[in-house]
């Protein structure tokens, strides 16, 4: 089956959604529910199967392209979408207060039916190799977010986040078109193969002032660093990631950043494979990655809201994964490729960080509070829930044996190898290193909390059957891949 | 069969997450551990070393195995410690029934994390493993230490955060510069690093694991940790984890030849620092606790002063002293701390103070706790037919081996020559707080406190008995090293030493009597 056919099953699973939600009798929203969850997670079976389409169709080849990268974003897509899902299934309680009619499930089922269709823009994001393909499905997944991010419609703070996130991603996507647009005034062309080689020519007029090229590059990457997480398009991070709703604010901090991250690398590969652009935008990604390095873990250590606090963390995560895609590096036999390296980062990452979500969504369900002294005494309160956040925070800080080492392990061994050739990435490994020492500091803040500090009161903190499982799992994954890390491998190719 | 060692403290805490009693299971696991260890010794002496290790691939581009099992001698010997120091620290100290299962998990976390190290053949894991400590450690300083142990918990977090941190990038570096595609030692000690990239990783190396061994400068989180933690903390932390980074260090060295010896006079600069300067510190101490802390501290000197002379020498066939003299020393004072702290910890449990104007004649009235600390304190300082006398006098022989009269005192002959002060700097202390507790008139919080009962007595005279055993038989030890694959130590080479101790035995002693006085 032809790989298109994915987004299509995907994009077919929401507009069912929404006919359900528009025309189906019932005031409870389960049918929605358990439909996406159902829908998407059948996906996954044709994804197995899925094969690249038929070089035939030209057309379609110049837009969509199904590689190894392309099917593992679009499994990691899915994957964070059913998690999202499953969290806002557990979610449903705080959600339901802040809509039209407070208390009941009336209105919520775009709730359920807008993340699928989001999961189809990043699984088009995984295959766009056109500058216009890439802008169109970045669009979907953002307008998709503008609606999900103000859900809560009764909270102020909700409705903030979504006009924050309005108004900086209304402006990222000016960035965006500004950039395609100057590139292909350079490059003729907006397809990225023909990019590629229009920008490797040592001939080309190009090569001799290349100027205008960065110029498109950096309006470019501005605007996927509003995708991603860097600096200097972060400061919507922390204010929407406070206010969204739980949920959405992990899938914007796991499957966005994800979708940003293969667009990214598909956009910059033709850049760091020519020998004329290599060396600037080394410098360019790495002042990126520098940046959002030290942005993200020092400002996090004052926090006190364990969301605004992930937020910083998701901003830290998105520096060093640009230190790998700064460190430059094509597979061999060796090591592991920079596209390795971000893959295998993003999906510990994926399986950490909705983890902690889901026990933020445990603890604010029954304390009715984000903050991080909402979990003061979690320890007493609920034992086996404090031992999961202990080890998914430790793995959040990069802590040894548990996943979130390997991705920060091999983040780091590109860049020192890298470092050999282009010395300018020490750089960037010692300012990543301070934001390790510094991360130690705010995740312990928590696990602080946890056990050290005694709790308001000792009634046992409950968790839903759902959140339970999925906590056990997640945190079962977070020890099995700091231990074992091959099998992400193998999808990935090792 | 090496991977039962960490199998069974992992699965002790699983037990105790789901709901067993948490001494009994503390207890049982490390005895089961120790079991295993003087088993997986024994095989080892007798030659039996096939079948003992798995190496499965965990990753395999760079190739990256759980490695687990016993690499050498060096090994076998920390693995030893590791057990033993772990079957003392489970039945040592107490704590609140609700702090139960924190206190006993951390153990078995700490201890496994220390094993784990030991026992690991390949880099990846022997880095990962030690970090397994450092969320107990945070957890067991911050809810259940002594003192100000909010802020020590944070300081000893950060800091060993910070020394594994550097520790990382020396290591990584080192992985780059190698060109190695398995992480695996025997692949790794393999390849060769370009001359150029050696000084840098040295430092590195020097840095993150001196760290991590309170190197002087980088110290001064070390004791108020000892002495603010729960003593098997403590024990497990100073005898043990500490020892990770000289063993790291020792491991490593022969990939990194010359980038060490560019930093000899700066490692022999440090480790006097760690001598004298720590050792000052530490008469000047009012308290045991930090008092015992600092002298752990001021006593890596020691180790590091064989270290300076096994790169000094460039290799362990050149110095075959060397090596054999900081392991032995290592394991030593791993067993000799840990039973100070062990005991330290029952005299705060008596007596309710721990600092040295209020103590004192606890001898007349706790007989049995006096004379087992006189004994600890007495291997501490070196006393003959002790555990630590055999490895300081190999530590002071490595420093003067193959020296000759014409070439004049070099570094390491003269950091040894002030090394041996430090010898009377440990006296200094160690009898001045055994006197002040001990003997003289009762101090004001004396009075009521009573002898140790059996249950104290046991894990104290355990250790007390590895000390004269491997005090009075150091070859049972220094017989494990002498690997026959192993061409860096000759059997032959390495036993005489052990035999060339009693010489100086009699020129120490009277030293140590008249600083008693």
């Amino acid at each position: 089956m032809p790989a298109y056919w994915l987004e299509a099953t995907v994009v077919i699973l929401g507009l069912i959604l929404l006919l359900i939600e528009a025309f189906g009798k019932s005031t409870s929203r389960e049918l929605v529910r358990r439909i996406s969850i159902g829908g998407l997670a059948f996906t996954l079976v044709p994804l197995y199967f899925a094969v690249a389409p038929s070089a035939e169709n030209a057309e379609l080849a110049r837009f969509y392209i199904y590689d190894q990268w392309a099917a593992f974003f679009k499994l990691l897509a899915i994957v964070a979408t059913i998690l999202v899902l499953l969290m806002a299934y557990d979610y449903r309680k705080v959600l339901n207060q802040f809509t039209e009619e407070p208390g009941t499930e009336h209105g919520t089922g775009e709730f359920y039916a807008l993340p699928v269709f989001a999961c189809a823009g990043m699984m088009w994001m995984a295959s766009a190799r056109d500058l216009v393909s890439i802008f169109v499905s970045l669009e979907l997944v953002t307008i998709t977010f503008y609606i999900l991010v103000a859900y809560m419609r009764r909270q102020v703070g909700s409705l903030e986040a979504g006009v924050k996130y309005l108004i900086l991603g209304a402006l990222s996507t000016g960035f965006l078109v500004y950039g395609i647009a100057w590139i292909y005034g350079v490059t003729q062309s907006t397809n990225l193969a023909e990019i590629g080689v229009a920008i490797s020519d040592p001939e080309s007029a190009l090569a001799a002032n290349p100027s205008p090229l960065f110029f498109g590059l950096s309006l470019m990457l501005l605007s996927l660093a509003f995708k991603i997480g860097a600096v200097p398009m972060h400061l919507w991070i922390p204010d929407v990631y406070q206010g969204a709703p739980t949920p959405i604010t992990a899938f914007l901090s796991v499957g966005s950043k994800a979708a940003g991250f293969i667009v990214a690398l598909r956009v910059l590969e033709p850049f760091f494979n020519s020998e004329i652009t290599r060396n600037q935008t080394t410098l360019i990604v790495l002042v990126m990655a520098g940046l959002t390095l030290l942005v993200g873990n020092l400002a996090a250590i004052a926090q006190t809201n364990f969301k605004r606090l992930l937020a910083y963390s998701s901003i830290a995560h998105a520096g060093f994964l640009l230190l790998a895609v700064a460190a430059w590096h094509p597979a061999d036999s060796g090591s592991l490729s920079s596209h390795q390296v971000v893959s295998l980062y993003l999906a510990t990452y994926l399986v950490i960080t909705i983890g902690a979500f889901f026990v933020l969504v445990v603890v604010r369900d029954s304390e009715n509070s984000d903050e991080i002294s909402a979990f003061d005494g979690l320890g007493q309160r609920n034992p086996s829930l404090a031992v999961c956040a202990t080890v998914l925070l430790s793995a959040l800080a990069g802590l040894p044996l548990t996943a979130g080492f390997i991705g920060k392990f091999f983040a780091f061994q590109l860049a020192i190898s890298s470092a050999a050739a282009n010395q300018i990435l020490w750089l960037g490994v010692g300012i990543g290193f301070i934001g390790v020492a510094a991360s130690f500091y705010y995740y312990l803040k928590v696990i602080r909390a946890i056990y050290w500090r005694e709790p308001a009161n000792t009634e046992e903190i409950p968790v839903p059957r759902i959140s339970r499982v999925v906590i056990l799992t997640l945190t079962a994954l977070t020890i099995l891949f700091g231990f074992w890390p091959n099998p992400i491998l193998w999808v990935i190719g090792g | 069969m090496t991977a039962c060692l960490l199998l069974i403290p992992l699965i002790g805490v699983i037990a105790i997450l789901r709901g067993r009693d948490p001494r009994t299971t503390a207890r049982l696991t490390t005895t089961l551990m120790l079991a295993t260890g003087i088993l997986l010794a024994g095989l080892w002496a007798m030659g039996i070393r096939d079948g003992l290790s798995i190496a499965p691939v965990v990753l395999s581009k760079p190739e990256i195995r759980l490695g687990l099992g016993l690499y050498d001698g060096m090994s076998v010997i920390m693995m030893l410690l590791s057990v033993i120091v772990a079957f003392a620290a489970a039945r040592t100290g107490s704590c609140k029934d609700r702090h139960a299962r924190l206190w006993n998990i951390s153990l078995l976390l700490v201890a496994a994390g220390a094993v784990g190290a030991f026992i690991s053949t390949d880099l990846f894991f022997f880095y990962a493993f030690h970090e397994l400590a450092l969320i107990p450690t945070f957890l067991m300083i911050g809810i259940l230490g002594r003192g100000d142990r909010k802020i020590v918990a944070w300081k000893a977090t950060i800091y060993l955060a910070f020394g594994s941190i550097v520790l990382l990038a020396g290591l990584l570096w080192l992985i780059a510069a190698s060109g190695t595609s398995s992480l695996a030692f025997e692949d790794l000690l393999k390849t060769s690093i370009p001359i150029e990239d050696q000084p840098g990783i040295a430092i590195f190396l020097i840095i993150g694991f001196g760290t991590l061994v309170s190197l002087f400068p980088f110290h001064s989180w070390a004791a108020p940790t000892y002495a603010s933690a729960p003593a098997p903390i403590s024990m497990l932390h100073a005898g043990v984890l500490k020892k990770f980074g000289l063993y790291g260090l020792l491991r490593l060295h022969p990939l990194v030849p010359e980038g060490m010896s560019h930093w000899l006079n700066l490692v022999i600069i440090l480790l006097i620092g760690n001598i004298l300067w720590v050792g000052f510190v530490t008469i000047n101490q009012k308290r045991m606790d930090l008092m015992l802390g600092n002298s752990s501290v001021m006593h890596m000197g020691y180790i590091f002063l064989a270290f300076a002379a096994l790169i000094e020498a460039g290799g362990g066939t050149e110095n075959p002293v060397a090596m054999p003299a900081a392991i032995l020393l290592m394991f030593a004072h791993g067993v000799t701390i840990a039973m100070l702290f062990g005991l330290t910890d029952r005299i705060e449990h008596k007596t309710g103070t721990l600092d040295l104007r209020n103590l004192g004649g606890l001898a007349s009235l706790t007989p049995t706790l006096a004379f087992l600390f006189g004994l600890a304190a007495m291997a501490s300082i070196g006393l003959p037919g002790l555990a630590n006398f055999a490895g300081e006098v190999m530590v002071f022989i490595a420093g003067f081996r193959g020296w000759q009269v014409e070439n004049g005192l070099g570094s390491v002959q003269i950091a040894t020559i002030i090394a041996l002060w430090g010898l009377v700097i440990s006296a200094v202390y160690m009898l001045r707080a055994f006197r002040r507790t001990f003997q003289g008139p009762g101090g004001s919080h004396t009075e009521s406190a009573q002898d140790l009962s059996p249950d104290e007595r046991r894990p104290a005279i355990f250790l007390a008995f590895v000390l004269v055993i491997v005090g009075l038989f150091p070859n049972l030890l220094l017989g494990l090293i002498e690997s026959p694959e192993s061409s860096t130590s000759g059997p032959s080479e390495v036993q005489k030493p052990a035999e060339e101790l009693l010489a100086p035995e009699s020129a120490l002693q009277p030293r140590q009597a008249m600083l008693a006085n």
